[in-house]
């Protein structure tokens, strides 16, 4: 294997080394864990929120599927997958009862036996190599009185503590960003997918429209860090944010790597005019 | 990877033979990607004007966040850390400081010395504020926004000084102190964030402690803050040994009207 002594790596803008960056990124999250949600709102006008609903839509998972929500430490994914597949299957009820208006006496025996079961469990395991941000979300998770078909796991996102083809979705919300080797992370979550299993990752892209880039642009460098001064008291990490929101690969080159990790049929939906994209590949 | 050299931290001997850590100044703009001192951000104008007002809304809204209340000094300050500046230089001693650049940290501070002081002494009196009040000068924040190294370090030195004013003009870390305070600088200094802590400050007080402030030691604070000798031009660092007494004499600051720390000790007690 390659000696990584002297090899450097990104870290926003400065070049660091790579055994630095991991340390460095911790820091960033753990000091920004508790003011996340409001500086995120702050920060997309609250858009985020629409962001992380879209991506379920397009998952459009079912009742008793297994997430692996990586980089999620506050939960966000997850609450909305557990909500998503339990609104999944209140639906699907009310549509078998709608089609029985006349049951036969075995669809009713049926149904009886079906219902003592109740729903499929969904499961989601919250993984972030960020402990705070963990106890952030579980916080959140008890304050929503959220009591089955979550755990929370401290993990990094390139040497997952998972075994091979334990999960039917793979989601990053935000956080491939700021892994240390991005093909590496990919190859982590090719690996802990079952064969058929769905990878996803929602991320700052790059913007199409030449005119909004340029107001994106202006916007991110000169209002995120103040932002993130006045609500978080902390200037650097948002400072972090932005610049590594233009260091990242842009639709593209992200697939292309997602197709190189060894996933198929993959492809990508802009949000917001590609302030945000969402890309999706499957594991066969 | 870009960090502090160890040069940064060199120090040099002065005429007095005093060797002083040069924390600001040696620095210069090609080594830092645009930043003039470590803990600088270089901020555009309209990034400024938004701080300002998002910090004094911030610290409106919660009176704890001192952080705030930082970013709100060195974005409105600039005019007025000039003048300060300019006041030291026309001092003796504050063209000194300011060509030597001292810090009031724990580090900085020979502590056992300071306790061996008799009472009634700054550097006594000054660790005895230390000590009730349970603040340390290691928690002042770091300048950020302040796109000037000399008024960066003027700034600085302001913060660090203002627990010696605690100490000199014999008023606790309660509300009713700190607004006390808060009068004497906004008179001294002129910040905006000085004035506007004056102003707001006593909203925050009690009726009889209102009535207290407005009766006699809210004057006092005001007439001597603008008659006062520059007080961020006393290398106070070099005067533990002087009794409090006889340094407010020299900086032309009369006793408080009224005594809110019970503890207080002068020298003229013992006579």
């Amino acid at each position: 294997s390659d000696s990584t002594e002297g090899r450097s790596t990104h870290f926003g803008f400065q070049t660091v080394p790579e055994e630095e960056k991991a340390e460095k990124v911790y820091k960033v999250f753990e000091s920004v864990a508790k003011k996340y949600d409001v500086m995120n709102d702050a920060m997309s006008l609250g858009i985020h929120r629409l962001w992380k609903d879209t991506l379920l839509h397009i998952m459009n998972p079912q009742p008793g599927l297994r997430l692996l929500d990586t980089a999620g430490g506050t939960g966000d994914i997850s609450f909305r997958f557990l909500e998503y597949t339990r609104s999944m299957y209140d639906r699907q009820q009310r549509l078998r009862a709608k089609s029985q208006q006349t049951p036969s006496w075995k669809d009713i025996a049926g149904h009886y036996v079906s219902d003592e079961e109740g729903p499929p469990q969904s499961r989601a395991v919250v993984c972030d190599i960020n402990k705070e941000m963990l106890k952030v979300g579980k916080q959140r998770a008890e304050d929503a009185g959220i009591t089955t078909g979550l755990s929370w796991v401290a993990g990094d996102a390139e040497e997952l503590p998972f075994d091979d083809d334990q999960f039917d979705m793979y989601t990053i919300a935000f956080g491939i960003r700021n892994v240390t080797h991005i093909e590496q992370a990919l190859q982590e979550a090719f690996r802990v997918l079952k064969p058929g299993g769905r990878f996803m990752c929602l991320e700052f892209s790059k913007v199409t429209n030449p005119l909004l880039a340029r107001l994106y642009d202006a916007y991110s460098f000169q209002m995120i860090p103040v932002l993130g001064e006045v609500i978080a008291g902390d200037w650097k990490s948002y400072q972090y944010l932005v610049e590594s929101i233009r260091k990242f690969p842009d639709q593209e080159i992200f697939k292309e790597m997602i197709e190189d990790a060894g996933f198929f049929r993959v492809q990508y939906f802009n949000l917001t005019g590609g302030i945000v994209a969402i890309h999706s590949g499957f594991k066969l | 990877m870009r960090g502090l050299p160890g040069a940064f931290l060199g120090s040099f001997k002065t005429s007095y033979g005093y060797l002083s850590q040069r924390l600001y100044g040696v620095l210069t703009e090609e080594k830092y990607d645009g930043r003039l001192y470590p803990s600088h951000i270089p901020t555009s104008t309209v990034q400024k004007a938004i701080l300002a007002v998002g910090s004094g809304v911030a610290a409106l809204k919660n009176p704890y966040r001192h952080d705030m209340v930082a970013v709100l000094g060195e974005t409105t300050g600039h005019q007025t850390l000039i003048k300060l500046r300019d006041r030291m230089r026309n001092d003796p001693e504050g063209s000194t400081i300011l060509l030597e650049r001292p810090r009031i940290r724990l580090s900085t501070l020979d502590l056992s010395n300071m306790s061996a002081l008799p009472d009634g002494t700054l550097g006594r009196e000054y660790l005895r504020f230390l000590e009730e009040n349970r603040v340390t000068p290691d928690t002042r924040a770091e300048v950020k926004f302040v796109d000037n190294e000399e008024l960066a370090y003027v700034m600085q030195r302001y913060r660090e000084v203002h627990d010696l004013l605690h100490t000199l003009l014999g008023m606790p870390t309660n509300m009713l102190g700190e607004v006390a305070v808060k009068w004497f600088e906004a008179a001294q200094t002129g910040l905006p964030m000085c004035i506007l802590g004056a102003a707001l400050g006593p909203l925050r007080l009690s009726v009889s402690r209102l009535q207290l402030l407005g009766q006699s030691l809210g004057l006092w604070a005001l007439r001597n803050g603008g008659r006062a000798r520059c007080v961020l031009s006393i290398y106070y660092e070099r005067r533990w040994e002087q009794t409090l007494d006889e340094l407010r004499h020299e900086l032309n600051i009369e006793e408080p009207p009224v005594s809110l720390i019970a503890s207080i000790k002068n020298s003229s007690s013992k006579s």
